[in-house]
């Protein structure tokens, strides 16, 4: 089946971790250090804003568009944010058409929390008319491939995409937003960007940033996005579980690692 | 750390009141209800049962299956029935706080359902579920290592309180609220945890420490409980 051919083989498993237990990794990184990034604006010209990151080999989209809409009944004075993520399956041969499964929900709603817990967006920057007119913003998330790592990627690409939009006219009479027309102004965005610091355990070992070889072999996933050492959102994935010595150990390698991550991304996100 | 008052008087470290029963569903193969202040979690286990269709069966292992569902009614505002993406994330988290403890190696080609339903919301739903999950598959009798049990630690503005309920949840003053859902074995292993807010690296571990503490009182109503419960 494909699978076996997808999924590590075993005797490479082995390799991995073995190299892991004497500090070292195949690409030659250490456990805190990321793969090279780049980050580039301007996906399309259609979008209010839009990005693609990669982390190495790994690409995500993201586009933002902004429609006008009510707000929610306990969010009167301010705009909302919805966030979607696809795993399309030009990106892996793992990925299949059809309903979202369970990966990309979390996906989705993994970089929501990033943005939304970090108070990236003033939402209430983007109300209209309280109680009756606030903006939507509609943060889709596209992976393009799939080398690991999809999910602080989709993250560093959401953040370019959201600094680089430009709210659209709205016409007040016809009370319908003039795409294609935009005005100069920017979104509120706080000068706190959300670092996202996704730390894995392999074995005895704690690393960010896996290769797809790499991620196949985690057995717990901590997905973080911290700003300055200060964490705002957090999720484990998997079964296995972290004693709490272990989980000091998550903390201490994200803090170390979101150090190393800013002097790759700060040109970018300046 | 300065101190807070929290809205309905209790100490920082003093969790709601905790009612727990198992057998509450006669048809189950295990049953069980978690309630904790005027949140209410029910869950009942089927299995294991062989796995339909065949080729989700896997042949190392049994699989286990969570479904956490809100009831219409559970909420202020009528929730629209039928899973929805939190509650797709919410099961699949459920999975992941239970299975270190489950022995399901022994059940090849088989799959364990348990449903949790909240027929009450006021915060730390996921929790509850959790707490009822994990004491519906003893009441089962699947051969487990222990049990999970599961707090909602929170971030008060500055002050970590245990066991947040929803004015808590929706607290605004200082820093806001930070909800930090965790589980744990009762040999004090970290099988889930989740953060939403603001919080420090090194308050985050005091935390971890104060959830600690919360199961084990957690543990101890869910094997009485189970006591009191054996022979269904």
């Amino acid at each position: 089946m494909i699978n076996s051919i997808i999924i590590a083989p075993k005797i490479n498993a082995e390799r991995v971790k073995k190299y892991l237990d004497s500090g070292k990794r195949f690409d030659g990184r250490d456990k805190d250090e990321f793969r090279d990034i780049e980050i580039e604006t301007g996906v399309s010209v259609k979008a209010e804003g839009s990005a693609r990151a990669r982390i190495g080999k790994t690409e995500v989209i993201v586009g933002v568009k902004m429609d006008v809409g009510t707000p929610y009944a306990d969010s009167q004075d301010a705009g909302n944010l919805s966030v979607m993520a696809e795993l399309l399956p030009l990106s892996s041969p793992r990925f299949e058409l059809g309903p979202p499964r369970f990966e990309a929900v979390e996906l989705g709603r993994l970089v929501d929390r990033s943005i939304r817990e970090s108070k990236f967006i003033n939402l209430k920057g983007l109300c209209i008319k309280e109680g009756e007119k606030v903006w939507n913003i509609f943060l889709d998330v596209y992976t393009i491939n799939d080398d690991g790592n999809l999910l602080d990627t989709a993250i560093l690409a959401a953040i370019a995409a959201l600094k680089e939009a430009k709210i659209p006219v709205y016409n007040e009479e016809t009370e319908k937003v003039q795409y294609g027309e935009w005005t100069n102004k920017k979104l509120p965005l706080s000068k706190e960007i959300p670092m996202p610091i996704t730390v894995h355990k392999i074995g005895n070992n704690f690393i960010v940033d896996p290769t797809r070889e790499e991620e196949d072999l985690s057995e717990v996933r901590v997905a973080i996005a911290m700003h300055d050492g200060t964490i705002h959102s957090m999720q484990k994935g998997n079964s296995d579980p972290l004693t709490t010595e272990q989980f000091s150990e998550v903390l201490d390698l994200a803090e170390a690692a979101e150090k190393k991550i800013l002097k790759k991304v700060e040109k970018y996100l300046k | 750390m300065t101190t807070i008052k929290r809205p309905d008087g209790r100490k920082v470290d003093e969790m709601r009141h905790i009612s727990a029963k198992v057998g509450i569903v006669p048809n189950a193969d295990g049953s069980a209800m978690y309630q904790s202040g005027k949140t209410i979690a029910i869950a009942a286990v089927y299995g294991p049962r062989k796995m339909h269709p065949q080729h989700a069966q896997d042949p190392e292992k049994g699989t286990l299956r969570c479904n956490y569902t809100m009831l219409s009614f559970s909420v202020a505002e009528r929730a629209k029935p039928g899973p929805n993406r939190r509650s797709m994330e919410i099961s699949k988290i459920t999975e992941w706080a239970l299975e270190p403890v489950l022995m399901i190696d022994k059940f090849p080609n088989t799959v364990i359902d348990v449903h949790i339903n909240i027929l009450q919301a006021d915060a730390g739903t996921r929790c509850a579920g959790i707490n009822a999950a994990a004491m519906a598959l003893a009441h089962a009798g699947i051969p487990m290592k222990g049990i999970v049990s599961s707090i909602s630690v929170g971030k008060l503005d500055k002050t970590l309180v245990v066991d947040l309920d929803k004015a808590e949840e929706d607290w605004e003053e200082g820093e806001g609220a930070t909800d930090i859902p965790i589980s744990m074995t009762d040999k004090g292993e970290l099988t889930h945890i989740q953060l939403d807010g603001k919080i420090s690296t090194k308050q985050l571990k005091e935390a971890v420490e104060m959830a600690r503490k919360a199961c084990k009182q957690i543990y101890e109503v869910q094997k009485k409980a189970l006591k009191e419960g054996s022979g269904k």
